[in-house]
């Protein structure tokens, strides 16, 4: 096949097709065309109903007295049982030389061993708050084509995250809790605001003008935390049909981590299909828009390629 | 190879990792301005308002913003509503439990439910007896406009203490402006107050309380260790340090022990006529 062949294959409303004609770009139509609207978008559905059924819990007991889930995600109990308990707080807490009671380090070895398991970034994608602001941010500066604006090194959550333990430990208290996004989101939802709507707005603002993907994919210390945790996930998306691939870059559009499809989807640096890195929250959207399915979520073993 | 390529593209010279250390000295930096900026911010803000009352069993303050995560468990568990989570601009740590003894007070119930549900330990499950939570103290802060400074008999925060005749007792003092009445006046003694604050909520004046729960460094002075009282020494040595002083009559009080200076019941009896006049009221007039 000749490169011409592939740019005539090239569908006309993808990010390359676009380019080639100077319009903008309406990435994962051409999933849309060929297996219908509801299946072009099950992985995105799939995590708005975690993301916002996570929430509805939350909500359940102080919106309608049915108290199955109590607390936020800085801590919770559920049913009056199970304790569950954020480990980046439990690490902030640690470097603020405070031991908790065994009902926090229960709480917190049990969410962390399933993120260790299934994948450090889960949180991101299917139960984040903040995830709805910021993927809200990344459609809107898509549709109205905004380019430019400076994202910073994408480096920077790992030390902002090293930053945030040293001040713990210097200050004796969880001070970046003052300012946490994502906590304050939720805890805003379920206990009240205040001013906490400004922070939140900031950040879409700050998403949409300034920085594409620049809280979740460069700032946050809290997705650092996750990533870091990510190393051995077992749930990972394969670029198993990379033969089919028409270049039509839809899915470096969507992705919130567009750097870490290349080396499965290209095979740079690696000669698997599995998207290993560490970046990568495993939210599928790579998944929907591709419209020659190329991509496939699965486990870390899965290195077919179809 | 590379080097050359990274030479013919920034055009300065620069080797990759030279220009490599240079990004991370930036990130680094902006990551660390960023961090401090937030460590100073969290400082200023820590100065917790002096309306505003942690929960029973709560550490001090600065372990207290170090332990509690801010999930909230504390205010679920309150079965009266009255703790709730500090929203960001309302001068309290965000997201951290407490409440405004002027609004809602804690009712200082017996299993303390706020304490039990800490997943952290920021509320000290140490504390196993409501009566000795230490949650602020209770201080007669305004005394022209307490009623009962005014020589009325309001008493409500006595009545409503639920520590009554320990943490608030009525102490009876001579009404130096009517000059024939006593004042009952509350007052709050440090060894038994919970700073559960119902005195405050209580309080029948129209706007601000006279009577208000401060935080007890606030409330209290520092003890002067330096003054040894010597009361509490001569208890405490079974006798005075000094020994027997020497007793001076006073003039007019000469049948009464030495330090006794009440007045006498009984009038003196009348002088002698002629005689010269005796005792504190010589009979002079202008």
């Amino acid at each position: 096949m000749t490169a011409d062949d592939r740019v005539g294959r090239v569908p006309a409303t993808s990010v390359r097709g676009a380019a080639l004609r100077g319009v903008l770009a309406r990435p994962g139509q051409e999933a849309v065309r060929n297996r219908g609207w509801l299946a072009a978008h099950k992985w995105l559905l799939l995590r708005r109903v975690s993301q916002l059924g996570i929430l509805a819990l939350f909500l359940l007991g102080p919106w309608l007295g049915i108290w199955i889930v109590k607390g936020n995600l800085s801590s919770s109990l559920t049913l009056g049982v199970l304790p569950l308990t954020d480990p980046f707080l439990l690490a902030q807490s640690f470097a603020a030389g405070v031991v908790p009671y065994k009902e926090a380090l229960l709480g917190g070895g049990i969410v962390l061993a399933f993120y260790l398991v299934f994948g450090g970034r889960l949180f991101c994608a299917w139960v984040c708050p903040i995830n709805l602001v910021t993927d809200a941010a990344a459609w809107l500066r898509r549709r109205l084509g905004l380019k430019g604006g400076k994202a910073p090194d994408a480096r920077l959550r790992y030390w902002l995250l090293a930053c945030v333990l040293a001040v713990a430990a210097l200050t004796g208290s969880l001070a970046w809790e003052w300012v946490n996004p994502v906590s304050m989101l939720h805890r805003g939802l379920i206990f009240g605001f205040g001013l906490a709507w400004g922070v939140v707005g900031g950040i879409f603002l700050y998403d949409l003008l300034i920085a594409s993907r620049g809280w979740c994919g460069h700032v946050c210390p809290m997705g650092a935390f996750y990533a870091l945790l990510g190393r051995t996930a077992l749930l990972r998306v394969s670029a198993g049909g990379r033969g089919k691939c028409n270049d039509c870059m839809d899915c470096f559009a969507v992705c919130p981590e567009p750097q870490v499809i290349r080396p499965a989807l290209k095979a740079a640096g690696q000669t698997h299909p599995l998207i290993l890195d560490r970046d990568c929250t495993t939210c599928g959207r790579c998944v929907d828009v591709c419209g020659q399915d190329v991509f496939r979520i699965t486990t870390r073993f899965d290195r077919s390629e179809s | 190879m590379t080097d050359v390529m990274d030479k013919a593209k920034d055009g300065k010279g620069a080797p990759a990792r030279r220009r490599f250390l240079k990004e991370v000295a930036g990130v680094a930096g902006g990551a660390c301005l960023l961090a401090a900026g937030v460590g100073l911010y969290s400082r200023q803000a820590a100065a917790l308002p002096a309306t505003a009352l942690r929960p029973p069993g709560a550490l001090a303050e600065s372990d207290f913003l170090g332990a509690c995560v801010r999930c909230g468990l504390c205010v679920r568990d309150c079965p009266y509503d009255t703790l709730k989570l500090a929203e960001l601009g309302d001068g309290v740590v965000t997201g951290t439990p407490y409440f405004e003894a002027r609004k809602v007070a804690c009712e200082m119930c017996d299993d303390i439910p706020c304490v039990l549900a800490c997943p952290t330990g920021a509320l000290d499950r140490g504390l196993t007896d409501i009566e000795h939570a230490r949650m602020g103290l209770a201080v007669l802060i305004d005394q022209e406009t307490c009623l009962n400074f005014l020589g009325l008999r309001c008493d409500v925060c006595y009545r409503v203490c639920p520590v009554i005749d320990r943490a608030i007792t009525l102490e009876r003092v001579h009404n130096p402006r009517s000059d024939r009445h006593a004042m009952l006046l509350p007052t709050v003694h440090s060894e038994h107050c919970t700073g559960c604050g119902k005195c405050e909520a209580a309080c029948v004046l129209p706007g601000e309380a006279a009577i208000k729960v401060l935080p007890v460094r606030l409330a209290q002075g520092s003890r002067a260790e330096h003054y040894r009282r010597g009361w509490e020494e001569k208890e405490a040595a079974g006798g005075s340090l000094i020994g027997d002083q020497i007793e001076l009559p006073v003039r007019g009080m000469e049948d009464q022990p030495y330090g006794d200076t009440r007045l006498r019941t009984q009038p003196a009896p009348a002088p002698a006529p002629g005689a010269p006049p005796t005792g504190l009221d010589s009979g002079w007039k202008p």
